[in-house]
């Protein structure tokens, strides 16, 4: 059995050298939360959140995000409600029916940029901007793929046409149609951080995380009391089971 | 439990005089003679059915969260996983857990296969066993659906198109499945009420299998009937403990992945909302269809592929008919004993090579696999028997193990 084992493993790596990737593999990094006992580093998604606010959100959605739920990332509900109000969200209709503007409080989810897909669309050539709110899940290795996607703008090489698009080599395709968000000093961090592209981009990472997991750290510190507690059960009901039928062989 | 106290026991007689299930229960869970020689390997059918439970009891509890619309399913996952109280750890695990039920479900007839436990008397304990594991996979299916995310959308098209390959009223069935001209709302619908249904179903095809099992009682590793008392011990406490302790190992591995790698089995664009405009790169199905799916893709004809990868499951309902060898347990039979490591082998070549794009070395390979899925069926089990000659099998399940 040990031998069909190894040749499974050596036939499928010789297999794999078949294979032609499509896109660059994303480049590894070391963020607080990529240890599987790592944690959301708050100062960084806060900075993430501002980044977020300050470039992405004029494009991009969060619609899954509550505005009540930053209070995980450390702040409080004044500030919550301070963050909320920078947006403007569709009121109830008043008693005359009309729709009126009102600013977004602690209750509401993150205000959608756009009116409706087909707005998005024709302000960004027919692509629109997907919602982030999830983005960091919905890709293959998502921190480390949306991180080195912010990095990867380059010129294309001689003679590759990008058509509308953009030339990103961590695009399958290589081909983007956002064009490059992020160079560096696009923000000015309150906590006085240096605002770095790859400052910029790793805190935004950070927060993009937590919006896709905001689960993470809650999951993981039940996980490890879950597993400690399963490992002492099945260790009793070894013991158990040996007693028992021990108890066969007299 | 004969310290029982008196009032308590005459309280149970009573019941038990007018509707007898504990002594039901006694008779079948209690004191159920089983084969002193079961191995680990015979742990599999209660954690499979451990697992039916999990699913059944983490489903109804979503059930109450989600809503079956396409303008709103994704959302409302996302409700479960944000604004539930631990809705997250609710889906996880209904999520993981299918993926769990399937190993060891896979585990469970592999062991069957191993130690021939499908051979006469216990044909139709075997058939309600494939039937059961027809049942999980349309079920599963149709759970995947429910998210309505990329992967979801893209395969029910796949999956449901298959049905058009039917010739002259294919394209007619598929659109009554679909309830439409594509996958749409009332494919949704439809997928989550049975969804929700067909797990009850499973549960009374269960109690069919477990009633079968115990008319002759478990095959064992030596795949000889017992002789008398002498070779079984009551199910409780010997089995109930060791079913325990494996269901706390194999327990500590699935809240291993739920809380540390909930997604590793999923994928990723599955957390993209449905676009029935945007195809995604590669449609894969669920791990645990990929040897399904890389049968179906072997085929270069539509209908051809589907069919063979019906006969993939098909096949195994006539398996105690093809396999015309009187031995059970591998264990005597040192062919058939190799040609199972290679059908093993096989399966998961098979299961890899779906997970591939379908071109290639990669079309050759699942065409060899599949190939061989068959002759290892059709060919080899009805040949071997005739030729193979097995070791000699042992006088009773008593005697080797009080010879240890």
């Amino acid at each position: 059995m040990k031998n069909f084992i190894i040749i499974f493993l050596l036939f499928s790596y010789t297999l794999n050298l078949f294979s032609a990737e499509e896109a660059l593999k994303p480049e590894q990094y070391n963020f607080s939360f990529s240890k599987p006992l790592g944690k959301i580093n708050k100062n960084s998604a806060q900075r993430g959140l501002q980044v977020f606010i300050e470039v992405c959100a004029s494009c991009h959605g969060l619609k899954h995000v509550a505005y009540r739920s930053l209070e995980e990332l450390g702040y409080n509900k004044d500030q919550v409600n301070s963050i909320a109000a920078q947006f403007q969200i569709d009121d109830l209709p008043n008693e005359e029916g009309e729709i009126l503007k009102r600013k977004a409080i602690y209750s509401d989810y993150f205000v959608e940029p756009y009116k409706n897909l087909n707005e998005a669309k024709t302000a960004n050539n027919g692509a629109y901007p997907p919602d982030l709110s999830l983005m960091v899940k919905a890709r293959k290795d998502g921190a480390n793929y949306v991180r080195s996607l912010l990095l990867g703008y380059n010129e294309p090489p001689s003679g590759f046409d990008v058509g509308e698009g953009y030339y990103n080599k961590y695009m399958a395709g290589n081909v983007i149609a956002m064009p490059q968000p992020l160079y560096g000093d696009d923000v000015e961090f309150s906590d006085g951080t240096k605002a770095t592209l790859e400052q910029e981009v790793n805190d935004l990472v950070t927060f993009l995380t937590w919006t896709s997991m905001p689960d993470l750290e809650n999951r993981r510190a039940a996980g490890i009391k879950v597993i400690f507690f399963l490992l002492v059960m099945t260790i009793l009901f070894y013991i158990s089971y040996r007693k028992i039928w021990s108890e066969l062989k007299t | 439990m004969a310290n029982l106290n008196k009032k308590n026991k005459g309280v149970i007689d009573w019941i038990d005089y007018r509707l007898p299930i504990v002594s039901f229960l006694k008779h079948s869970a209690v004191d159920y003679p089983t084969p002193k020689n079961l191995n680990y390997w015979w742990n599999f059918g209660s954690l499979a059915g451990f697992f039916l439970l999990v699913q059944i009891i983490t489903g109804i509890i979503l059930s109450m969260h989600y809503t079956a619309h396409v303008d709103h399913a994704f959302d409302s996952i996302e409700h479960i996983m944000r604004n539930v109280n631990h809705g997250w750890l609710i889906r996880y695990i209904h999520m993981n857990g299918a993926s769990f039920f399937f190993i060891v479900v896979y585990i469970h007839i592999f062991r069957g296969l191993y130690y021939g436990s499908y051979k006469a008397p216990r044909e139709l304990l075997w058939w309600l066993g494939i039937l059961i594991l027809l049942l999980m996979m349309a079920t599963a299916f149709m759970g995947y659906v429910l998210p309505w995310g990329q992967m979801s959308f893209w395969g029910a098209t796949v999956i449901t198109n298959l049905f058009s390959a039917i010739p002259f009223i294919g394209e007619s069935i598929t659109q009554w499945l679909w309830g439409g001209y594509s996958v749409d709302n009332p494919t949704l619908s439809r997928f989550y009420t049975l969804h929700f249904l067909l797990p009850f179903l499973i549960v009374g095809v269960v109690i069919l299998h477990i009633v079968a099992l115990h008319t002759h009682g478990s095959n064992n590793p030596l795949g000889i009937d017992k002789k008398g008392p002498q070779d079984t011990i009551p199910f409780h406490p010997f089995y109930t403990i060791k079913d325990l302790f494996g269901l706390s190992f194999v327990l500590t591995i699935f809240f291993t992945v739920v809380f540390f790698a909930p997604d590793y089995l999923g994928h990723p664009d599955n957390y993209v909302p449905a676009d029935p405009l945007k195809t995604p790169a590669h449609i894969v199905p669920e791990w645990y269809f990929l040897p399904f799916y890389a049968i179906l893709r072997a085929i270069p004809d539509k209908l051809g592929g589907v069919i063979a990868m019906f006969s993939a499951i098909f096949v195994l309902f006539l398996l105690p008919w093809l396999d015309t060898s009187k031995v059970r347990s591998a264990t005597f039979r040192p062919i058939y004993k190799k040609l199972f490591w290679i059908f093993v082998l096989d399966a998961l070549i098979l299961g890899w090579v779906g997970s591939k794009p379908a071109e290639g070395i990669y079309i050759i390979i699942s065409r060899l696999a599949t190939l061989y899925y068959f002759v290892h069926f059709l060919i080899l089990l009805p040949l071997l028997g005739k030729f193979e000659k097995n070791r000699p099998l042992p006088e009773s399940i008593g005697k080797p193990v009080l010879a240890e």
